[in-house]
């Protein structure tokens, strides 16, 4: 696999921020229905909810997303605070492999996005 | 400390307060009803000054670009200065015409404006009575039949639906605010299945959305559910009955708790709409009423693979007790 520099990131060559409203929907259903992480996503307001999935499928995938490890930690402290642990992130990172797979993303490619997620695994946990 | 201007007054905001609380705890009236950002009440115009965008959120372009705001979502940033007006700009004059049961527990309003109301089937407006009370009402007429027509239910105690089923008298003069909301009908794939559902007085914005992908010439099956807990609690059961007979593509489900009848299903309006409706895929929906049924039905139906692009819910969220009363849970 090449690693040069003009490569396009994982969001573009699986479609960008289209291929995205698709892959937000499919990982939705998915932790909703994980009754291990589904309270941490349960919103009345489902668009809002959407909507930061998004960002998160977003930044996985190397897309246009402008968090730093300060904004991840910052993100997720209330939620370490009822918590939010290693088990529930395996969770995510879980869901986030099953969809890419169900989108028919290749394996390399999967397996990119799921090493920026595990990258982020410290900052997330806030530890 | 914030400070909001009201009329050449200034109202100072105590920490962490609306600008709704803060000039209603002053002695300013503010049209408002639920306190949560949902159903448009208490809308104001901002002056000069900055606007939070968390009270703008869900407001339409035209309304955002002349500078309104939730006044109930709104709490500006220690230290700022903020001049509002009221929305009185944005109310028609509206006459009623007529008042009449549709059932033992719902009134059917309907009212004349001055000037036509620009609005879309199953929309809600605020109505504002001459003192101020307001409360979101959907609306169950078509914009061709001139008139606008609510269906009110009656709730115990109810200020608003009190006075409108006791003291309200054709003639009397009101205030319509609005439209506002997405649930309605759009063209364009008119081959698509449509689920509408809802309870109670949740049919009234449903039978307009019906009626406007009818008369638009939509092909694919319409299914509306009307659920209540039990049949007294159901109504406009004869005109359903026709619509259905004139147009074979809408299906009339109604159904209640106890009391279930031949016409009348008996149970749980999720497990009737799953029964009837078992592969929702690809349908667009419109869930209407009380908060419990919108929301467990509307995950029910994304979980069953419904697309959140093609789900509208409107939740009838009940008014929102005084600023003393909240500031003091
Ligand atoms: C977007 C939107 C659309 C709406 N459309 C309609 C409509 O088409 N038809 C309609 O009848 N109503 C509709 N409503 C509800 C309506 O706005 C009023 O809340 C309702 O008519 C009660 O007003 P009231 O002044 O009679 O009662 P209030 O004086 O406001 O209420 C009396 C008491 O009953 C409580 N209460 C009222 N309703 C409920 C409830 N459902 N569940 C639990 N407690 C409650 C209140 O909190 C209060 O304590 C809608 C609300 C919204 C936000
Ligand atoms: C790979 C690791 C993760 C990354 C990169 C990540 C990224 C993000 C981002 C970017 C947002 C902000 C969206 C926005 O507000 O615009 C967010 C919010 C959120 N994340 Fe994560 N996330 C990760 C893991 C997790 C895990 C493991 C959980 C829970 C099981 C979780 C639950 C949430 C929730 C509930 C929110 C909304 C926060 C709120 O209520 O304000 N995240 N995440
Ligand atoms: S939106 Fe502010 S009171 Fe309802």
């Amino acid at each position: 696999m090449s690693t040069s520099a003009v490569e396009k990131s994982v969001y573009e060559q699986i479609g960008g921020e289209p291929a995205m409203a698709a892959a937000v929907e499919v990982f939705y259903r998915r932790v909703l229905e994980d009754g291990r992480i589904s309270h941490f996503f349960e919103d009345v307001d489902m668009e809002r909810q959407a909507a930061r999935q998004k960002a998160f499928l977003t930044m996985v995938t190397g897309g246009p997303a402008n968090y730093s490890g300060r904004d991840m930690r910052a993100g997720h402290a209330h939620l370490v605070r009822q918590g939010l642990n290693d088990t529930h992130f395996d969770a995510v990172a879980g869901h986030l492999k099953a969809t890419l797979e169900e989108l028919g993303v290749p394996a390399a490619l999967v397996a990119r996005v799921l090493s920026i997620a595990e990258s982020a695994r410290a900052d997330v946990l806030n530890r | 400390m914030a400070r909001v201007r009201h009329e050449s007054r200034w109202y100072p905001l105590e920490p962490e307060e609306s600008v709704l609380d803060g000039l209603l705890r002053q002695g300013v009236v503010v049209p408002h009803a639920c306190r949560a950002g949902a159903c448009q009440s208490c809308l104001m115009r901002a002056v000069s000054g900055d606007v939070p965008e968390a009270a703008r959120a869900g407001l339409k372009d035209t309304l955002r670009a002349q500078g309104y705001f939730l006044a109930c979502a709104c709490r500006p940033a220690p230290g700022s200065e903020l001049e509002v007006a009221g929305a009185e700009g944005l109310r028609l004059r509206a006459r009623v015409v007529s008042l009449e049961p549709l059932s033992p527990s719902v009134l059917c309003v309907r009212l004349a404006t001055d000037t036509p109301l620009d609005y879309r089937a199953g929309q809600y407006v605020s109505l504002v009575r001459g003192d101020g009370l307001a409360r979101s009402y959907s609306l169950a007429s078509l914009p061709r039949e001139g008139v606008l027509e609510l269906h009110v239910r009656l709730v115990p105690g109810g200020v608003m639906s009190g006075w409108l089923s006791r003291e309200a008298r054709v003639g009397d003069v009101l205030h319509v605010q609005g439209p506002a909301g997405n649930c309605f009908y759009v063209t364009g794939r008119p081959e698509q299945p449509l689920l509408l559902a809802g309870t109670g007085t949740g049919l009234a914005p449903l039978y307009g959305i019906a009626r406007d992908a009818l008369e638009a010439g939509h092909t694919g099956p319409v299914w509306l559910f009307h659920g209540a807990r039990t049949p007294e609690g159901l109504y406009l059961g004869d005109a359903l009955r026709a619509l259905a007979g004139r147009h074979p593509a809408f299906h009339y489900r109604p159904c209640v708790l106890t009391g279930g009848s031949r016409d009348v299903a008996e149970g749980a309006l999720a497990v009737l709409l799953r029964a009837e409706c078992p592969r929702v895929a690809g349908y667009r929906a419109w869930l209407c009423g009380d908060s419990g049924l919108v929301l467990s039905l509307r995950k029910k139906l994304f979980l069953a693979g419904l697309s959140l692009k093609d789900l509208h819910a409107d939740v009838f969220l009940p008014s929102a007790p005084r600023a003393e009363a909240a500031g003091a849970r």
